[in-house]
């Protein structure tokens, strides 16, 4: 079970600046109850760098923001430092703490990437946690490698992001890490289960959360959840673990919810729906669904 | 004591070595490269206690570097050229963090076109960052500056990240007679890590590097780095004379060749700075009264001191191993605004760029400097900045371009 404790009051505060309704910020809530305070949280720029304006902070334990770019190099450096200082003798084992990524897809899918890889690469001790916007969420919502096809954005505002979004969850495992899993607030005893599965591990633990964000794609923050489920329930989000070389599928529906009922909610998808369906890439993107889960059971077999 | 050849890289790694750093992060470059070669050879030995890391790139080894030191460990580190520019962003934020660590930085020329050769463009990129830069001109120099450095940064009324700078080849490769202090005596001077209070421990809620929202507090910050390392200027006179005290070499913020009487002074920093001195004794033989004058610290920027000894002079050339496209030397603009407004009236100053990626300054070349300096004196008029490049240089380029255009520079030139 998890080492880092699981105290009470290792929540959140209430009263960030974050938007009403943020699918990451549910997300953190139910991962910061479990990994604890005795955490360094290492940020990237983001929506969530916004979490500590001075002089407030929600966390309960510490916290760094580092750049768009290296919040994994940041982790190495903490973690680093507190290794050499247990090893000579200067702190006690009592005073050591756990060191946590918290970053968006803008710097998961891109600019941290290298960093990320370079922090599995060296077996780097630490957890990793990216909320999964689709976009660059804190400057107003353009398309970022994580954006799925079809989605308006910021900038891709007349038809649609016109690329595909980057299997992140696939790169994070190439790399063999300790353990690799998708999830969302919106299922949150998965969630747990796997917070709690990775900190009983030791190594690179990565987490990659969709995090249903009502500004960027256009639904009521009452929605969050609704949405939430949805993207399980349809499979556009599918919920997997990377462990031991292998991706196992914690949810193998054999009747998926049509993925219309996941676009309809949102703002960003509208233009497939209105002022005439888009019959053509509605079909395309359901087909991807769809051929995704078709892969995972000539793979796997069926769920039982 | 015992002197032993060291190359300037190797002196900052016996620098490093004797302050009994706790971390590298590293990634290498050249000509920084041996320093961390020699440090993680070290290390594996056994002879020193310290971690060494290979990040992906200099801008995870200037965050791994930053959040090492504000969790509570010495760290050293070192890069070159493109190199600390692909870390700027970095730069400013370890001086935000009040990071105190020592960043060597082995100077090159800055890319396009890519060279190995040194200049200073590259540290002088980071001159607004925040960090503390002092630049050596010997490969003593490095090794005892690595020393100061962390005593620099760790005193509690600087604790700003220090750059300490030495040029490409130059220094990085040259072997000098080096004299490696005791590391008793060196563990006298800088003892263990100073704790102040900046750190990450369990049982303890700490937030480093958080956002600000408005200009207000975002001023305070950003000012009280500027205060910090107006501060360091007095510290490292008063650390030089300690260091002075314990080791028999005394550093000063600025460093004075044959200047008591000078009218005519040369500025300049780094190693090419030496490269001046064989001139001022040729001419000093001569009866001219020439003397040297090179800011160890260019961060913060001496300028009292500057000010005092250049006060009285009768002209000051400034010889700036960088450009600043647009503008020029950028010491030399420094200097002018450093000594603009004195009471009396200043020197006359002279701008010359030379040295730009490496390009030797010959002593025929410090001769015209000074007999340049010497008619602008007489006349009461500056000259305009001047570019060293001969015209044999020139020629050679044209040969360079004639081939790169399969012979048809000469052809256009013939033509016109």
């Amino acid at each position: 079970m998890s080492t880092t404790g699981q105290l009470e009051h290792s929540h959140l505060a209430p009263g960030t600046p974050l938007c009403a309704g943020c699918g990451g910020l549910q997300a953190l809530q139910q991962l910061y109850r479990i990994v604890g305070e005795r955490t360094v949280v290492v940020n990237a720029a983001g929506c969530m760098t916004l979490l500590a304006v001075y002089p407030f902070t929600p966390f309960a334990g510490c916290w760094l923001y580092t750049a768009m770019a290296c919040a994994p190099a940041g982790a190495q450096g903490v973690r680093d430092a507190l290794d050499i200082q247990l090893a000579k003798g200067r702190i006690s084992e009592e005073e050591n703490l756990a060191t946590m990524v918290l970053t968006g897809d803008g710097s998961a899918y891109g600019m941290g990437l290298s960093a990320t890889s370079a922090a599995i690469d060296r077996g780097l001790d630490f957890f990793y946690l990216c909320y999964d916007n689709e976009g660059y969420g804190n400057t107003g919502h353009q398309y970022s490698p994580a954006t799925p096809r079809g989605a308006k954005t910021a900038t891709s505002r007349v038809s649609g992001y016109a690329g595909f979004k980057k299997d992140l969850f696939a790169i994070w495992a190439a790399h063999r890490p300790s353990y690799v899993a998708t999830a969302i607030a919106a299922e949150p005893q998965d969630l747990a289960r796997k917070v709690k599965r990775a900190a009983a591990l030791h190594g690179p633990r990565l987490l990659l959360v969709l995090a249903p964000c009502p500004t960027g794609w256009g639904f009521e923050p009452a929605l969050t959840v609704k949405v939430g489920r949805l993207a399980v329930e349809t499979g556009i989000w599918p919920l997997k673990e990377y462990v031991d070389g292998h991706i196992v599928h914690n949810k193998i529906s054999r009747e998926r919810k049509p993925l219309v009922d996941y676009l309809r909610l949102q703002g960003r998808f509208a233009h497939l729906f209105e002022p005439q369906c888009d019959e053509r890439q509605l079909a395309e993107l359901q087909q991807a669904v769809d051929d995704y889960w078709q892969e995972v059971v000539d793979n796997t077999g069926p769920s039982p | 004591m015992k002197r032993t050849l060291l190359t300037g890289n190797a002196a900052a790694a016996w620098g490093a070595r004797l302050a009994a750093i706790d971390y590298v992060p590293a990634f290498p470059i050249t000509p920084q490269t041996e320093i961390i070669e020699t440090l993680a050879e070290w290390i594996d030995g056994g002879v020193l206690n310290a971690r060494l890391v290979t990040l992906e790139s200099e801008h995870s080894m200037l965050a791994a570097a930053g959040a090492a030191a504000v969790t509570g460990v010495r760290v050293f580190t070192a890069t070159s050229s493109q190199g600390l520019l692909y870390g700027m962003e970095m730069l400013y934020n370890l001086a935000g963090w009040r990071a105190p660590l020592v960043l060597v930085n082995v100077s090159r020329g800055l890319s396009a076109p890519i060279t190995l050769e040194p200049d200073h463009n590259d540290v002088l990129a980071a001159r607004d960052s925040g960090f503390v830069q002092i630049h050596c001109a010997t490969c003593q120099e490095v090794l005892d500056n690595v020393l100061l450095a962390y005593r620099l940064a760790e005193d509690g009324r600087v604790r700003l990240p220090v750059i300490v700078n030495l040029d490409g080849f130059y220094l990085s490769f040259t072997r000098e007679p080096v004299e490696v202090p005791d590391p008793a005596v060196a563990k006298t001077f800088l003892p263990a890590f100073a704790d102040l209070g900046q750190r990450f421990r369990g049982g303890q809620a700490s937030s480093q590097a958080v956002a600000v929202l408005g200009g207000g507090p975002y001023s305070y910050f950003r000012y009280q780095v500027h205060l910090a390392s107006e501060q360091a200027a007095a510290v490292y006179t008063e650390l030089g004379e300690e260091f002075g005290r314990c080791f028999g070499r005394h550093y000063k913020t600025v460093e004075t060749y044959c200047c008591d009487d000078a009218e005519l002074v040369l500025v300049m920093i780094g190693s090419f700075a030496t490269k001046a001195m064989p001139a001022i004794d040729r001419l000093r033989q001569a009866g001219h009264k020439v003397g040297l004058l090179r800011p160890r610290l260019v961060r913060p920027f001496p300028a009292a001191e500057l000010r005092r000894l250049l006060q009285g002079r009768r002209g000051v050339a400034v010889v700036d191993q960088n450009l600043s496209p647009g503008q020029g030397g950028i010491l030399h603009a420094e200097l002018a605004a450093t000594l603009y407004g004195l009471a009396e009236r200043g020197p006359l100053l002279a701008s010359f760029v030379g040295g730009l990626g490496g390009r030797d300054i010959s002593e025929e070349e410090f001769l015209q400097i000074v007999e340049v300096l010497q008619q602008a004196v007489d006349s009461g008029e500056a000259p305009p900045p001047r570019l060293l490049f001969t015209a044999e240089e020139l020629k050679q380029v044209r040969r360079l371009q004639d081939i790169a255009h399969g012979g048809q520079v000469g052809k256009g030139e013939d033509a016109s």
